[in-house]
């Protein structure tokens, strides 16, 4: 073949080596999605099948030639009814089953460990908890529940990851959140599903699968001295929220230890649980979500701060139980802005908090996500 | 001519296009272009979708060149994405929305509840020219730069991330939509008001009924998508914000809206093809549409719960859940349906006197098409499977399955059912009975393949991809090769067919529709006296009884040996 065409040969080799029909299952829920999908495909089968059938025997027996006088049959309110309910019975089957994959899917377990997800043109940017931060790859432990926290900085985008048959489109302005648990350490796919602009099929990246020690190792090698939270917290102090969050007899603002889950009264008489959109809104737009008994002063910090300074922002609040750490990073806020950055790690450690706490250094030092740099803070004035 | 077809020609020798009919009313460029008469509107929209079709089907080809190879290596990124932003917009937009009902309906509706023409000439007329307008529009913003949002124009990318056209294609595509509310708007109040005597609601063709669904649709959603545009164009000149999520806007308000009017548009652009099919099933089988209330009823309940299922578009766009449940139940339900059509179609071949002519060809291709994008649509409604299969070419396949495999195929099994009635000349059946198989074949080529690559996870809109989804795509590239030969050669041969095919005569299959009791080409006014429906639709044995008493009254030797001689003499020259 070789010989009588390299084009031929080549795609005939690329053919039989290379090719598949299906992907690989590599999450919990893909055995069973792709249980749901091999149902449907049988009843299509079967469906398709009888349609071609009857076409084609329908088509023998009664062709012209063989019966050259049409027998005029009015229709049949039994058939009728039998094609009516029998597609339809199937239908529900599968609108039940699938509804049912649909809200395993989209309801993480409680115990599931969140990675924020934040897509721009044309990438994907990826935040641990421990502050580990990727680019276009997302590495997550074998046999564990991951939750990823999407949102995106511009348009529409669309994580998808075939392999783990799951898919969820990060939107401009609101988390949403998908989960699995990966079962096969390897690497995967993970594409871009939705047509966000240029570069589009460039906004690609890869899923790397570890068992649970690799998995340890790759944090312990990645981490960028400080945690998402840590992170949040000197941003915290760089915008002076603690000029009013701090929890004084006099504070303007609410106090925010706690305040992660649960419910409050806005001023418009509204009841609302605390959660990540919450937090974000009030952050970005605080005039709409003024909670009662305060005065609706806070400025927006509406393009002030990325979506990676407001995910830091949102994990500090949520890990804050008291307002030891506030109240005495207050006292450095006299100090001019430039000394902040310093002030937050050098405070001790909260109590029940802080896994790993990095021992203070000089924020040059740390790694690739300088703590004024990575969130892109400005300072109020 | 043999016992396996119903063709039934006049003597060539002696047969004549009739000296007076709609084609030579009037002479000249502007009898044409200022004409009132729906069938010569028809033929106006035919020749206009059939050049836009070209350019969207060579667009298509250029994606499919693209695609030949994992690297992004024919075109630039941007190039690319305006090709398929393009070629969406000019397929549905300017083709597949307008094709049945402008062309077919245009032309047949009128004829088959026996007016004279539809209920408004002139808003029919101004409709053409809108089409017009919409689609020059459209073609001089790909020229002058073109769009890359996609044809589904997603905020914000539309609103604030491009720097292409977006205004200009979106007015083209404003102005092109009322074309089509006004042809809606023209066909209900003609099925309303001017069926002839005798003509019940359950006297009407199936097609007639098809297009009274589409009719409805094209109406009531097609403002939406006006108005869902007029805001992308506000918000990208204003900055209004309405879509913004920085101003207190929301980006998937314009999901919801454009998907209200797009999602019953692939409804507007089915169920006139349905209609074809109808038709053709029946007149090829002999046979009265099986179930006739069932199928006329289904078309009613496509286009009534086609306006409640657009949601499924958005199963993973963080709507809430229970929205999810909600829109996945109502599109379960609207497949039903198109489930009762199918059987309905197969059971009225049942006990049928079947021929296989090419528009029977077509009208089988589109059975099974349909039935694998119909059932494809399943894997997608239901919001389990949705979640892996949705943005991947999963998509892109079940669509074209739909609307090229069923949509194109009805468009094209019209096209040579009613050409010798538009014409008044046949076209050489077997090249044409090639053709059908030809394009049957290149299309599952080029479109089956697809769907594997969709369940592999290959994101749609991607001008470049992992190698190992190349094997797929080249058969799928090659394919298209194939299914372009299988639409040139129809144009081709209808082309020929206007000067040197066969005199068809009024009715040369044999149908029932009152369009074929009348002259091929039909006269301006259609009808010499107003007819008077006496009996059902599809009634075979009418048209027997009519047949027998005509040929009573004429010679009865001369119809016998016209109809022994037919096809074997020589094709003669009418003047």
């Amino acid at each position: 073949m070789n010989h009588i065409s390299p084009v031929i040969y080549q795609f005939l080799v690329k053919w039989l080596t290379n090719f598949r029909l299906f992907p690989p299952e590599a999450s919990k829920i893909a055995p069973q999605m792709d249980a749901l999908f091999f149902f449907i495909l049988l009843v299509s089968l079967v469906g398709l099948t009888a349609v071609v059938l009857l076409v084609v025997s329908f088509s023998i027996l009664y062709n012209r030639r063989r019966h050259p006088v049409a027998v005029q049959v009015e229709g049949s309110t039994l058939l009728e009814a039998t094609w009516t309910i029998i597609p339809l019975g199937l239908f529900l089957m599968m609108f039940v089953w699938g509804a049912l994959i649909y809200f395993r899917v989209y309801t993480p377990p409680p115990n599931a460990m969140n990675i924020y997800v934040v897509g721009k043109q044309w990438m994907w940017k990826v935040e641990h908890s421990g502050g580990q931060h990727e680019i276009n790859a997302l590495h997550v432990p074998a046999g564990r529940a991951v939750q990823l926290t999407l949102i995106s900085e511009d348009v529409f985008h669309s994580l998808s990851i075939p392999a783990f048959r799951v898919k969820r489109e990060a939107i401009p302005g609101r988390y949403t959140t998908v989960w699995f648990e990966a079962t096969t350490p390897g690497t995967y796919h993970l594409f871009c599903s939705q047509y966000c602009g240029t570069n589009h099929s460039q906004m690609t990246g890869d899923v790397v699968v570890m068992t649970p020690e690799d998995y340890r190792k790759w944090l312990a090698g990645s981490t960028s001295g400080a945690s998402l939270a840590q992170n949040g917290e000197r941003l915290f102090a760089s915008l002076s929220c603690n000029a009013c969050h701090n929890a004084r007899p006099d504070a303007r603002g609410p106090s925010l230890a706690g305040v992660y889950g649960s419910r409050l009264t806005l001023a418009n008489g509204q009841a609302i649980t605390v959660d990540e959109a919450y937090l974000r809104q009030a952050i970005l737009n605080p005039s709409q979500h003024v909670i009662q008994g305060y005065a609706p002063i806070m400025p927006t910090y509406q393009g002030e701060i990325s979506e990676e300074g407001v995910i830091a922002l949102v994990e500090f609040i949520k890990q804050l139980d008291s307002n030891y750490r506030i109240q005495q990073t207050l006292n450095t806020t006299e100090l001019p802005p430039e000394n902040e950055g310093n002030a937050a790690p050098a405070a001790p450690a909260a109590k029940g908090r802080a896994t790993h706490a990095p021992a203070p250094r000089p924020p040059a030092s740390q790694g690739t996500t300088p703590p004024g740099n990575a969130s892109q803070g400005k300072v109020k004035p | 001519m043999s016992s396996h077809t119903i063709v039934s020609l006049p003597d060539q020798s002696t047969a004549r296009i009739p000296k007076r009919n709609y084609l030579t009313e009037e002479n000249g460029l502007l009898s044409w272009l200022l004409t009132s008469d729906h069938k010569r509107i028809a033929i106006l929209y035919l020749i206009s979708i059939t050049f836009f079709f070209f350019i969207g089907g060579a667009l298509a080809g250029l994606i499919r060149l693209e695609l030949l190879t994992p690297q992004s290596d024919l075109m630039a990124a941007d190039t690319y994405n305006k090709v398929f932003t393009m070629h969406g917009i000019i397929m549905i937009f300017l083709f597949l929305v307008p094709s049945v009902p402008a062309t077919l309906g245009n032309f047949f509706l009128p004829m088959m509840i026996g007016a004279r023409d539809l209920a408004l000439p002139r808003i029919n007329l101004f409709s053409w020219y809108l089409y017009m307008a919409g689609g020059i529009l459209a073609l001089y913003a790909m020229i002058t730069g073109g769009v890359d949002t996609g044809w589904t124009f997603t905020t914000p990318l539309s609103t604030h991330y491009v720097n292409t056209n977006v205004i200009t294609t979106g007015m083209a595509i404003f102005i092109a939509g009322f074309s089509s509310i006004f042809t809606g708007l023209n066909f209900i109040v003609t099925i309303h008001k001017l069926r002839a005597p005798g003509m019940t609601w359950f006297r009407l063709p199936l097609f007639v009924w098809a297009h009274y669904a589409a009719s409805i649709l094209m109406v009531l959603g097609t403002p939406v998508l006006a108005i869902a545009l007029v805001l992308v164009a506000l918000e990208r000149i204003a900055g209004i914000g309405v879509f913004d999520p920085a101003k207190g806007g929301d980006p998937l308000l314009f999901q919801h809206l454009f998907w209200f009017y797009s999602h019953p548009a692939v409804y507007i652009m089915i169920l006139p093809g349905m209609g074809v099919i109808s038709e053709v099933i029946s007149t090829f089988s002999r046979k009265r549409v099986f179930g006739y209330t069932a199928v006329a009823f289904s078309s009613v309940a496509i286009a009534v719960f086609g306006f409640f299922v657009w949601a499924h578009h958005m199963f993973i766009m963080g709507i809430s859940n229970y929205t999810v449940l909600v829109f996945s139940l109502l599109t379960m339900l609207v497949a039903v349906p198109s489930a009762i059509k199918i059987f309905n179609w197969t059971f009225t071949l049942y006990k049928g006197s079947i021929t296989f002519e090419t528009p029977m060809l077509y009208a089988f291709g589109f059975m099974g098409l349909f039935t694998i994008g119909g059932m494809t649509g399943v894997f997608l409604g239901t919001a389990g499977t949705d979640i892996h299969l949705t943005e991947t070419y999963f998509i892109v396949a079940h669509f074209h399955f739909v609307m090229v495999g069923g949509m194109l195929m009805a468009f094209l099994s019209g096209i040579h059912f009613w050409w010798p009635k538009i014409t008044g000349r046949m076209y050489p059946e077997r090249l044409s009975q090639l053709a059908a198989v030809i394009t049957f074949v290149g299309f599952n080529f080029t479109f089956f393949p697809q769907f594997i690559l969709g369940t592999l996870g290959m994101p749609r809109r991607y001008a470049s991809y992992p190698p190992e989804f190349q094997i797929l795509n080249v058969f799928s590239t090659a394919g298209a090769t194939i299914l372009g030969v299988g639409y040139l050669l129809p144009v081709l041969y209808l082309t020929w067919s206007l000067k040197y095919g066969a005199i068809a005569g009024n009715n040369p299959w044999q149908a029932t529709g009152l369009e074929w009791q009348t002259q091929s080409p039909p006269l301006t006014e259609n009808f010499t006296v107003m007819p008077v429906m006496d009996h059902e639709a599809y009634d075979y044995e009418w048209l027997e009884r009519q047949t027998l008493a005509s040929q009573s009254e004429a010679n009865l030797s001369q119809a016998k040996q016209e109809q022994a001689l037919g096809k074997e003499k020589e094709v003669p020259r009418a003047g």
